[in-house]
């Protein structure tokens, strides 16, 4: 089974996110923060990433660049969740390696077909 | 698919006001330190609540905190100052929110109140022309500019693609996009291997491959250029029309594509780029304009109380339920080939399962329980909202606030003890006038205090303000015909006469404390929920309240006593003395009403049979004892056959199992499956003397 990181500081929008992907088949494990997601993902891998950007303790961007260095997550497809469609925020995640993002705010199916796109 | 997301919107109102609480309290702190780091929390927590409440559809919620997150961003970035102003409007806008909120989660329709302070908010972004961007609104203009060339007769875009070779580090795989390519139509895909390196040199986590592709489809461009709008700075990209003229064959030319033309079209997709940002913006606006109006049809979601508990507490519990499985199991074999000499062993376990009990009990309890801080962080607001209304300087220190305690517990004190500070402020401290020439310091201090004590939590309201004139009090007393003038008090007892009903200290009823609640309703509220208040003042020093509550509203300290053959539990707190019938004199007045005779005091004493109908036989006046019990100031003896255990019992409703009876609180089951009457005394008393008018008014 595909499975998915989900990383968001709202407790709503990670179980709108998780709820979402579980109901469409996926394995979620969740995270509330860049800490607590890297923490994770240091113990196994993931099909996919899905991080909102601003979060306490480690934001989405550094999450993404801490997340490449480590050899399980070289080519994962890594999604920011950005409410900023300000093109230096995308390039700041870009160049931290994000693979794209989703703009919020998104809907469940909008979320499902983001994620379709990244797996294969 | 669908997915109801009306399921989250709890969630997001209980993430929304602890979000609120959480800016309000960190406004507070920068009014004395502007530490970066605390806008960024502001900052972030308007974020998550503008990000919910977009996804959610709550758009006027939405709406408003865009406007908050575009000025905080503004903070952030040190492009603004950090005003008085700012932080006041910051707080206004909290509470306005917190109104929205409210309102959205009754499922009724925000009023329009908010719009004020969005348009005030926007004429502070745009009156200040340091930084305000506006780079979110105002791109509308541009949607019919760089529009693809006109659609006549498409069969097919041809696509040339030459990735950067770090293309796959980014997670995007250019397989995966031809899928997606394959999903509009037709697909023909033709890979230029001429740059990969030889097999000695290559390294396989770099891409060399570049691509042709040719698509059929009837499709315009916009959804040919999503595929790619994810790499489109990391590549070489053009996407041509292919005509409808079928002999066009792009793939003979594709070798000699000439970079000039890569990078015209390249200039080209990135003018056009803010075009399609736009539109798809623009497509996502209408599926939420359509929800919308459906949400306003929705009906009103049921308010479901919910707490969140950390994971510690919960492990604990699974921890605790293993090992009572264990002993369940060690217990199971133990039975099933029994005999005497495993009597011991039985004990034990035995014993076992009675601490499992108790420890799981005790964490289940713990669950409920939260720190104090929840009630205590609404203070901060409202001693600085208040003491510049009166115009006094008062310094709030918070003690304590990891003090847990059961959330029902919290909810219902939340009131008593706003008006507590409240009234400190208003009538404990003095202005700075006063305090000058009394030798203090101007600036008044004001601490609250919590902490655990027995099975009680204790909270402290402290001033240092002018403390309470017993004499001021007395005469106040004397005057409202409360007391007989000439008698005399213990001063702790007058001083306590302050939070007897009809007594309000205030000479004029301010605009502060006097909203209808007096401190009686304090003492009231209290006292319902097991807890008493104590005052303690020194003159021209400072008068601290003490508020003791139980810690859970779930379990009692109960004294177990027995009237014929019925078991009661009466509360522990109380119990003020119990003494044998034989030792006593009893009286009877007015009519047939027996009294306790003690230190001038009568005391009614009322009979559990007679309350209850339980008929049995006749008992000796002598036999048995009163407890002696006291609730809201009046006493009342109890006269029961026998004092029983003490022991914690676990309060059931009897109101949601059978129906609600005067002088009963609730009842517990006993350890021998025994159902047990809990009194409730303050019922029972009212009770008794209701009976006692009604047979008197049946002998006359």
């Amino acid at each position: 089974m595909t499975k998915i990181l989900a990383v968001d500081d709202s407790a709503s929008m990670r179980q709108m996110v998780a709820f979402t992907l579980k109901s469409a088949g996926f394995d979620v494990t969740d995270a509330s923060d860049g800490d607590e997601a890297l923490q994770i993902a240091k113990g196994q891998s993931f099909d996919v990433v899905i991080t909102d950007v601003n979060m306490p303790n480690m934001d989405g961007i550094t999450l993404c660049r801490e997340l490449r260095a480590l050899p399980s997550f070289k080519f994962t497809p890594i999604l920011m969740l950005t409410t900023e469609s300000s093109a230096d925020k995308k390039q700041a995640g870009r160049s931290a390696g994000a693979t794209g993002w989703i703009v919020k705010p998104f809907n469940p199916d909008q979320l499902l077909a983001t994620v379709n796109k990244v797996i294969g | 698919m669908e997915i109801d997301l009306s399921q989250f919107h709890e969630v997001f109102f209980e993430e929304s006001f602890e979000g609120l609480d959480v800016m309000e309290q960190e406004l507070l702190n920068l009014e004395e330190d502007t530490d970066l780091e605390n806008v960024n929390t502001i900052f972030r927590a308007a974020h998550s609540i503008k990000g919910g409440s977009a996804t959610f559809n709550f758009s006027q919620v939405a709406e408003f905190t865009h406007v908050m997150e575009t000025l905080l961003d503004e903070m952030r970035d040190g492009k603004r100052a950090i005003t008085r102003e700012i932080i006041d409007l910051l707080l206004k806008s909290v509470d306005c929110l917190r109104g929205m909120l409210n309102k959205l989660q009754d499922g009724e329709e925000v009023s329009n109140d908010y719009v004020e302070l969005v348009d005030y908010f926007n004429q502070l972004l745009s009156s200040d022309s340091s930084g305000s961007k506006q780079q979110d609104s105002g791109e509308s203009n541009a949607a019919d500019l760089g529009s693809s060339e006109p659609k006549s007769a498409i069969s097919g875009w041809s696509i040339s693609f030459a990735p950067e070779n770090y293309i796959l580090q980014t997670g995007n795989e250019p397989i995966r996009m031809f899928k997606e390519l394959a999903g509009l139509g037709g697909l023909k895909v033709e890979a230029d291997l001429s740059k990969v390196p030889s097999f000695s040199e290559l390294d396989p986590e770099l891409c060399f491959i570049s691509w042709q592709l040719e698509l059929d489809t009837s499709e315009d461009e916009q959804p040919v250029k999503e595929v790619f709008e994810w790499v489109e700075d990391d590549c070489k990209l053009s996407i041509k029309a292919i005509g409808s003229d079928p002999s066009s064959d792009v793939l003979e030319q594709d070798e000699k594509l000439s970079e000039s033309v890569v990078e015209e079209v390249k200039e080209e997709v990135n003018t056009s780029d803010t075009t399609k940002t736009d539109t798809s913006t623009e497509k996502k606006l209408v599926p939420i304009r359509t929800e919308q109006s459906k949400q306003t049809s929705v009906k009103k979601a049921a308010a479901t109380a919910s707490i969140r508990v950390g994971i510690d507490k919960v492990d604990t519990l699974i921890d605790l339920v293993g090992e009572l499985v264990i002993t369940q199991s060690m217990l199971g074999e133990l039975g099933e080939n029994f005999d005497m000499s495993k009597v011991e062993q039985l004990i034990s376990g035995l014993r076992e399962l009675e601490a499992n009990t108790r420890e799981l009990q005790e964490s289940v309890m713990r669950i409920r329980m939260l720190p104090i801080g929840f009630v205590f962080n609404r203070l901060p607001r409202m001693v600085r909202d208040l003491s510049a209304q009166l115009g006094k300087k008062i310094d709030l220190k918070i003690v304590g606030e990891e003090t847990e305690l059961d959330k029902t517990v919290m909810e219902q004190i939340g009131d008593p003890l706003t008006h507590l500070v409240r009234n400190a402020l208003d009538h404990g401290v003095e202005s700075v006038e006063d305090r000058i020439a009394a030798g203090k310091p101007e600036i008044g201090v004001l601490t609250l205090n919590a902490f655990h004590q027995g099975g009680n939590i204790i909270i402290e309201i402290k001033d240092d303000g002018k403390g309470i004139d017993p004499e001021i009090i007395y005469a106040k007393a004397v005057e409202k015909g409360m007391i007989e003038d000439g008698i005399d008090i213990p001063h702790e007892q007058i001083i306590g006469m302050i939070m007897e009903p009809g007594f309000s200290t205030a000479a004029v009823v301010s605009d502060v404390s006097g909203r209808g609640v007096g401190m009686d309703v304090v003492k009231r509220n209290i006292n319902n929920l097991g807890g008493s208040v104590d005052i303690a003042s020194v003159l021209g020093e400072g008068t601290t309240f003490t508020i003791r509550l139980p810690l859970t509203l779930a379990i009692l300290d109960g004294q177990l006593v027995r009237s014929a053959d019925q078991i009661y539990v009466i509360p522990l707190a109380s119990i003020v003395e119990s003494i044998p019938l034989s030792g006593i004199q009893v009286t009877r007045i007015a009519g047939d009403m027996p009294v306790y005779k003690n230190e001038g005091e009568y005391i009614p004493i009322v009979d559990l049979r007679r309350e209850f109908d339980i008929q049995l036989e006749k008992q000796s006046t002598n036999e048995g004892l009163i407890a002696i019990v006291e609730g809201e100031n009046r006493k009342i003896a109890i006269k029961i056959d026998e004092l029983l255990g003490q022991q914690q019992v676990v309060i059931k409703s009897l109101e949601s199992h059978y129906k609600s009876i005067q002088g009963v609180s609730g009842a517990t089951i006993l350890g021998d499956g025994r159902v047990s009457l809990i009194l409730d005394i303050v019922g029972l008393s009212k009770r008794s003397s209701e009976r006692m008018s009604r047979d008197r008014e049946q002998v006359a």
